[in-house]
């Protein structure tokens, strides 16, 4: 905000605390909108009409679920720069329940036209790759967890990183499942690339690191997102994919986050157990 | 250059209304598409603010320093579009092209592709929102220009609308002026009662007029308030001046067969 006064923040009634320096030193550019978030995205296509750079910020299943079609249109369709900002995608708040869980949010984004995704792993990822996109002309989510990884890396926009390389298999990470990934490949002769940009789909460092047509997805949301991504990228070949992410139901269970890792598989273990199988297939 | 209130008389005004009646019916006949009764709703507010009261540069119509209309009611486009091409937006063969393959004009408007569009509207309670985000910039902007939105009463069933009508009022957004063109069409459904009490409850400077009246509806778009947005609650006729759709729901998405477009021609002469 301080850098770039073309910059506004909005908020759907949530971090507002986190924001309390900001609401002191910009008055003019941050304002707590309140828990309406279809005018709360309209309204940021409004000032990105007049120029201005708008961040919209709330929880997953509000901020996509809730104005998916403001988003559509709103954002996607005139093609206006809005920096859309969550927290909690998947089971974050795992206690909080299925009203407050959102698996889709990448799923449902991934069909909008235009709609660019970043997944990063760490905050420091995040901050980088804000920086890169945050001014550009497309309308981009950012997707932010409780969760990260221990390691960052310098990633960049639009890129998968390669984490290393080997022969039998490529484990493609997103976002915050790259620890789980690296502890499960641990003296495995395989290929790691890590995904903070899904959309658009860096299909070419794929297509380099996948000689051996195996491959591992692990995402942190809805699985097999990707699935189609990577069958455009690698279209010359004939392609195995296991996928690892969250199943297609509702998790009724409350706890916390990493007892539904265990749950529903993605844990290094259970990453560990199905590349094996990938490369003996 | 920006041209201000190119007011036309009062008796030249209603036949030009006409004049863009008969060009409204005779392009959704010709195209087989249209909501013409609602565009005759709009139509005669639509051209007073383009007539008297907006700042525009039609040769730029993204000039900074313009007043900007947003069609909420993107449905009501023939109305928009027949006075954008009246005001020289662009010429009158684009109108002959509406919702051909490759125009520019669709049923609904399209801000990347129309001169003089300020938003893509089409499904109800986008333009409304979308409106109270351009009045927040501008001020945050300091650009002393007005923003005009228009809605309609059906589309006042939205929740964005009433998300729109708190943060609009919270915000003091006295650059802001909505229009509600209550044709009454949503009755069928929901009953809004006296929309300008409701809107008046939210913080508005609210007034109710006859959206067919010049003059009146002239005055009211001028009687602006400090610290409060505007809303003008419109009364007007569906398919006004041809009693063939006055308020008859089967021409909402109507389009006359060939004795009937005669009918409502001679109607409009």
């Amino acid at each position: 905000m301080a850098l770039d006064e073309r910059v506004v923040v909005l908020l759907g009634d949530i971090s507002v605390f986190g924001f309390r320096n900001a609401f002191q030193q910009y008055p003019k550019r941050i304002y707590n909108i309140g828990i309406c978030e279809q005018a709360m995205t309209s309204l940021s296509a409004g000032l990105a009409r007049e120029g201005l750079i708008p961040i919209i910020h709330s929880i997953a299943p509000f901020l996509v679920e809730r104005a998916m079609e403001q988003l559509k249109i709103d954002l996607c369709y005139q093609r206006l720069k809005v920096n859309v900002v969550s927290v909690g995608g998947s089971y974050d708040y795992a206690a909080l329940g299925s009203t407050h869980h959102c698996p889709a949010d990448v799923a449902l984004l991934r069909t909008l036209p235009g709609m660019d995704i970043v997944i990063p792993g760490t905050p420091e990822e995040f901050d980088r790759l804000f920086r890169v996109a945050y001014a550009n002309k497309r309308p981009t989510y950012f997707r932010l967890s409780e969760r990260r990884n221990p390691l960052g890396y310098e990633v960049k926009f639009g890129c998968a990183e390669v984490i290393r390389r080997g022969n039998l298999a490529t484990i493609i990470a997103v976002g915050s499942t790259l620890a789980a990934v690296m502890e499960a490949v641990s003296g495995l002769d395989v290929t790691v690339l890590y995904y903070t940009t899904v959309a658009p789909f860096d299909g070419d460092t794929l297509a380099e690191n996948c000689q051996s047509d195996k491959i591992v997805l692990v995402e942190p949301y809805y699985s097999g997102v990707l699935n189609a991504d990577i069958l455009s990228a690698l279209r010359h070949s004939k392609v195995l994919i296991k996928n690892i992410g969250v199943p297609h139901r509702f998790l009724t269970n409350y706890g916390r986050a990493e007892q539904h890792d265990e749950v529903i598989g993605l844990t290094p273990q259970n990453i560990r157990m199905l590349v094996k199988e990938v490369i003996h297939a | 250059m920006m041209e201000k209130k190119s007011k036309t008389s009062s008796a030249e005004g209603q036949a030009l209304i006409k004049k863009l009646k008969r060009q409204i019916v005779s392009v959704a006949v010709s195209a087989g598409e249209g909501h013409i009764a609602s565009a005759f709703s709009v139509l005669d507010m639509i051209f007073v603010l383009y007539d008297r009261v907006l700042c525009y540069d039609c040769a730029n119509p993204c000039n900074e320093n313009r007043d900007r209309f947003i069609l909420s009611k993107g449905h009501a486009s023939l109305a928009l579009y027949a006075v954008l091409a009246e005001k020289g937006f662009f010429p009158y063969n684009e109108l002959e092209r509406f919702s051909k393959f490759d125009g520019i004009l669709g049923g609904h408007p399209d801000c990347n592709k129309v001169p003089g569009i300020e938003a893509s509207t089409g499904s109800l309670g986008h333009g409304m929102p979308m409106a109270v985000g351009m009045a927040l910039g501008l001020r945050i902007r300091n650009t002393k220009r007005r923003i005009y939105v228009m809605v309609g009463d059906g589309e006042c069933n939205e929740g964005s609308i009433w998300e729109s009508a708190l943060l609009a009022a919270h915000h003091r957004l006295e650059n802001l002026t909505c229009i509600v063109d209550y044709n009454h069409s949503g009755d069928r459904a929901l009953l809004l009662g006296d929309l300008a009490k409701k809107f008046a409850a939210f913080g508005w400077n609210a007034s109710t007029v006859d959206g067919h009246d010049h003059e009146e509806f002239h005055r009211a778009v001028l009687q602006t308030t400090p610290d409060r947005p505007t809303v003008i609650v419109a009364e007007t006729i569906k398919g006004a001046g041809c009693k063939l759709m006055e308020n008859n729901p089967a021409w909402h998405h109507r389009i006359p067969d060939q004795e009937e477009l005669q009918k409502i021609l001679e109607e409009l002469t």
